[in-house]
C-alpha cells in the first residue's frame, strides 16, 4: 500500500502542460500579432483568476476589490519608470514588492471586518486607491497619462520585438503565478489553507493560526496581483484611474471566470479563463447583453452547481490534473 | 460660517446615507446577508420612479405610492425564488449571487436607459429653502433627513414592539429554534428583504430628486451605506443614522478643503474608525 499525490492522469496532464508550454513559448514565431495579444491577455486573466481563487476559494477571503492591486501595479510601474527612471525590467518586481508592502497594513485594517463585510471593505480600499490616483498630478491626475515611446522602446527596438517581449512576460507571469499557487498548496502552509477552506473551526482546533495564514496569503496574492497589473498596463501603454481601478474589468470578470470554472480548485480558474475567452470572442458584439448573460450564468452555477464546471467533473470522475490531494494506491486485494 | 454651513449640509446629506444604510443593516441583522446589489437596487428604484413620473406625470414623491410596493414585492420574490436557495453557513454563494445580480442590474439599466445622467423633476421643491440665522437650508434635504429619522424610528418600533419584529429578532438569534417555534424561516427572510427594498425605494427616489444618476453609480451608494453601518456599529439602527451623519459631515468638510477630497475624506474617516473602534461607535451585535 502506498500514499501518493500523483496519478496516471496527473502525470499525463503535467506532460501535456510541459509540451504546451514549449509550444506557447515559441508563439512569437508561429502566431500573428493579434493572436499574440489575445494569448497575452488570456495569460494575464488566468493569473488574476488563479490569484483570486487562492483568496476566495482557499483562504475564504472574498475580495471584490482586487482592482485596487491591479491599478496599484499599473500606477507603481508608470511612476517608477516615468518619474524615477527605473529600468522597465527592474520596475516590474519592484512594483510587486510595493504591492505586498502596501497590502500588509491594508490587511491589518480590513481583516477587522468579518465575512461578507470584509468583501465591501476591500471595495472601499479600491476606491481609496482610485481616488488617491486621481490626486497625483505628475501621473495625469483624473485623466491619466501615457508611457513615453522612448521608454517603451527600452523593452525592444522593433515593434515585433516589443510584442514578443510583452508576450513572454505575460507567459512568464502565468507560469510564475500558477507555479506559486501549486507550490503554496503543496506546502505545509497550503495544507493549513486547504484545511481552513474545508472547515475553519476544525482547522483552528488543530492549532492552525488562522489569522496569520490568511494574512500571508492576502499579502502574497496582493504582491502578485500588483505584478500582473504592472504587466497589463505595460501592454496598454496608457493608464487612467478609471481603467486602472475598473471593478468590471479586474474583479467582475475574474470572479465570473473562477465561479464558472470551479472555485477552490487549481484547475477551475484555468478552465474558466478558456471558457470566458471562447465566449467573449464569439459574443463580444452583444456588449452589455454579454455581461448580463455572464451574471445569469454565474447565479445559475451558484444555485445548481456551486463547485463550478471543474467541480462537477471532479465529483463525477475524481479527476485531478495537478497532483495535490493525497490518494492511496496499491491497496492489498481483499481476497480470502 | 462656511464651515458651519458645510457641517449642516453634511448632516442633512447623512440622512440620505442613513436611508441607503437602513435596508442593508436590516437584512444583515435578520439573516447575516450582505447584499452587494443594494446600491444597484437603489438606482433601479430611481429609474422606476423616472419611468412612473414620465408615464403618469406624477410628482416623484407621489410615485413612491407605486415604487415602494413594487420594490417590496421584488424583494420578497428575489429572496424566496433565488437567495433562500443559497442561504447557509457558507457566505460565499449568497455573496456571489448578489454580485451577479449587481452586474445584471447595472447592465440591464444601461441597455434600457443608456448611460446618460437622469434626474427626477420635483418642481419648486428642488430649489425651495428657508433661512435660519444666516444659514440657508434646502427644504428637500430637510425632508430627506426627517424621513430618515422617521423610517429609522419606525424600524426600531417595528423591531421591538411588533410580532413581525419579534419574528425578525428570533430568527436573527437562532434560525433553527425559531423554525421549531413555528416561524417559517423562508417567509421571514422574504419579509425582511421586502422591507429592506421598500426602504431602498424611498432612498432611490430621494437620491433621484437630489442629484443626477446613471446606471453606474450603484456601487458607491452601497459603499456609503456600508460605511454608515460600520461607523455606527452593527445592529444599531440609531447608530446607523449617526454613522450616516458622520460620513456626510466628513465628506462636506473634505469638499470644503478641496473638491477632490470630498469622497476621500469620507473613506478616511471610515478607515480611521475601523482602526480605533473596529466594532463601530455604538455596536449592539457581533459581526
Amino acid at each position: 500500500m502506498q500514499v501518493t499525490r500523483s496519478s496516471r492522469l496527473s502525470r499525463i496532464a503535467m506532460l501535456v502542460a510541459a509540451i504546451a508550454l514549449v509550444l506557447l513559448a515559441a508563439a512569437p514565431w508561429w502566431a500573428g500579432r493579434a493572436e499574440l495579444r489575445l494569448l497575452g491577455e488570456i495569460f494575464l486573466y488566468m493569473s488574476l483568476a488563479t490569484l483570486w481563487n487562492l483568496l476566495a476559494g482557499y483562504a475564504g477571503l472574498i475580495s471584490v476589490g482586487q482592482q485596487a492591486y491591479v491599478g496599484l501595479g499599473g500606477y507603481a510601474f508608470f511612476a517608477l519608470t516615468m518619474l524615477f527612471g527605473v529600468p522597465l525590467y527592474l520596475a516590474l518586481p519592484l512594483a510587486a514588492l510595493a504591492g505586498a508592502v502596501i497590502a500588509a497594513p491594508v490587511a491589518a485594517l480590513i481583516f477587522r471586518l468579518r465575512g461578507a463585510y470584509f468583501a465591501i471593505g476591500t471595495w472601499v480600499m479600491a476606491e481609496v486607491f482610485r481616488l488617491t490616483a486621481t490626486q497625483i498630478p505628475a501621473l495625469g491626475g483624473g485623466s491619466g497619462t501615457s508611457l513615453p515611446a522612448t521608454l517603451a522602446r527600452t523593452l525592444a527596438d522593433s515593434r515585433d520585438g516589443r510584442d514578443a517581449a510583452a508576450y513572454w512576460l505575460a507567459l512568464a507571469v502565468v507560469v510564475l503565478v500558477i507555479g506559486a499557487a501549486f507550490l503554496i498548496l503543496r506546502s505545509r502552509q497550503g495544507i493549513a489553507l486547504t484545511a481552513i477552506r474545508d472547515n475553519e473551526l476544525a482547522a483552528r482546533s488543530l492549532g492552525i493560526d488562522i489569522w496569520r495564514t490568511k494574512f500571508m496569503v492576502y499579502v502574497a496574492v496582493a504582491g502578485l496581483t500588483t505584478l500582473v497589473g504592472a504587466l497589463i498596463f505595460l501592454q496598454k501603454l496608457r493608464i487612467s484611474p478609471e481603467a486602472a481601478f475598473s471593478a468590471n474589468d479586474w474583479t467582475a470578470f475574474v470572479i465570473f471566470i473562477v465561479v464558472i470554472g470551479g472555485i477552490g480548485t487549481l484547475e477551475g480558474p484555468i478552465l474558466g479563463t478558456l471558457i470566458f475567452f471562447a465566449l467573449r470572442e464569439t459574443m463580444a458584439d452583444l456588449g452589455t447583453l454579454y455581461l448580463i448573460a455572464l451574471g445569469v450564468v454565474a447565479i445559475a452555477i451558484m444555485l445548481k452547481a456551486p463547485s463550478g464546471l471543474w467541480g462537477l467533473l471532479r465529483a463525477r470522475t475524481g479527476a485531478e490534473l495537478f497532483p495535490l490531494s493525497f490518494r492511496v494506491t496499491d491497496l492489498p486485494s481483499k481476497k480470502g | 460660517m462656511e464651515w458651519l454651513n458645510a457641517i449642516l449640509q453634511g448632516t442633512l446629506l447623512g440622512g440620505l446615507y442613513a436611508l441607503f444604510a437602513a435596508g442593508l443593516s436590516l437584512i444583515f441583522g435578520v439573516m447575516r446577508l450582505v447584499n452587494i446589489a443594494h446600491g444597484d437596487l437603489i438606482v433601479l428604484a430611481a429609474y422606476l420612479a423616472l419611468t412612473v413620473t414620465t408615464l403618469l406625470g406624477l410628482h416623484p414623491l407621489l410615485a413612491l405610492l407605486v415604487i415602494v410596493p413594487a420594490m417590496a414585492a421584488l424583494g420578497y420574490a428575489l429572496q424566496r425564488l433565488v437567495l433562500n436557495r443559497v442561504m447557509g453557513e457558507d457566505i460565499l454563494p449568497p455573496l456571489l449571487v448578489t454580485f451577479g445580480l449587481s452586474i445584471i442590474l447595472q447592465n440591464g439599466l444601461l441597455t434600457a436607459f443608456s448611460a446618460d445622467p437622469q434626474k427626477l423633476q420635483a418642481g419648486a421643491l428642488e430649489t425651495a429653502s428657508i433661512s435660519v440665522g444666516g444659514l440657508t437650508v434646502g427644504v428637500l434635504p430637510l425632508i430627506v433627513f426627517a424621513t430618515a429619522v422617521a423610517i429609522i424610528g419606525g424600524l426600531q418600533w417595528m423591531f421591538y414592539r411588533t410580532a413581525l419584529g419579534r419574528a425578525f429578532r428570533a430568527t436573527s438569534d437562532r434560525q433553527d429554534i425559531a423554525q421549531l417555534m413555528g416561524l417559517n424561516r423562508a417567509h421571514v427572510f422574504g419579509l425582511a428583504m421586502a422591507l429592506s427594498l421598500a426602504v431602498t425605494a424611498i432612498a432611490g427616489v430621494f437620491l433621484g430628486i437630489r442629484t443626477s444618476f446613471d446606471p453606474a453609480i450603484g456601487g458607491s451608494r452601497l459603499i456609503f451605506g456600508f460605511e454608515a453601518v460600520i461607523i455606527g456599529g452593527l445592529g444599531n439602527l440609531w447608530g446607523t443614522l449617526a454613522g450616516g451623519v458622520i460620513l456626510g459631515v466628513a465628506q462636506a468638510l473634505g469638499g470644503q478643503v478641496h473638491p477632490g477630497l470630498q469622497l476621500l475624506a469620507g473613506h478616511i474617516v471610515f478607515l480611521f474608525i475601523l482602526a480605533v473602534r473596529p466594532r463601530g461607535l455604538f455596536p449592539k451585535m457581533e459581526g
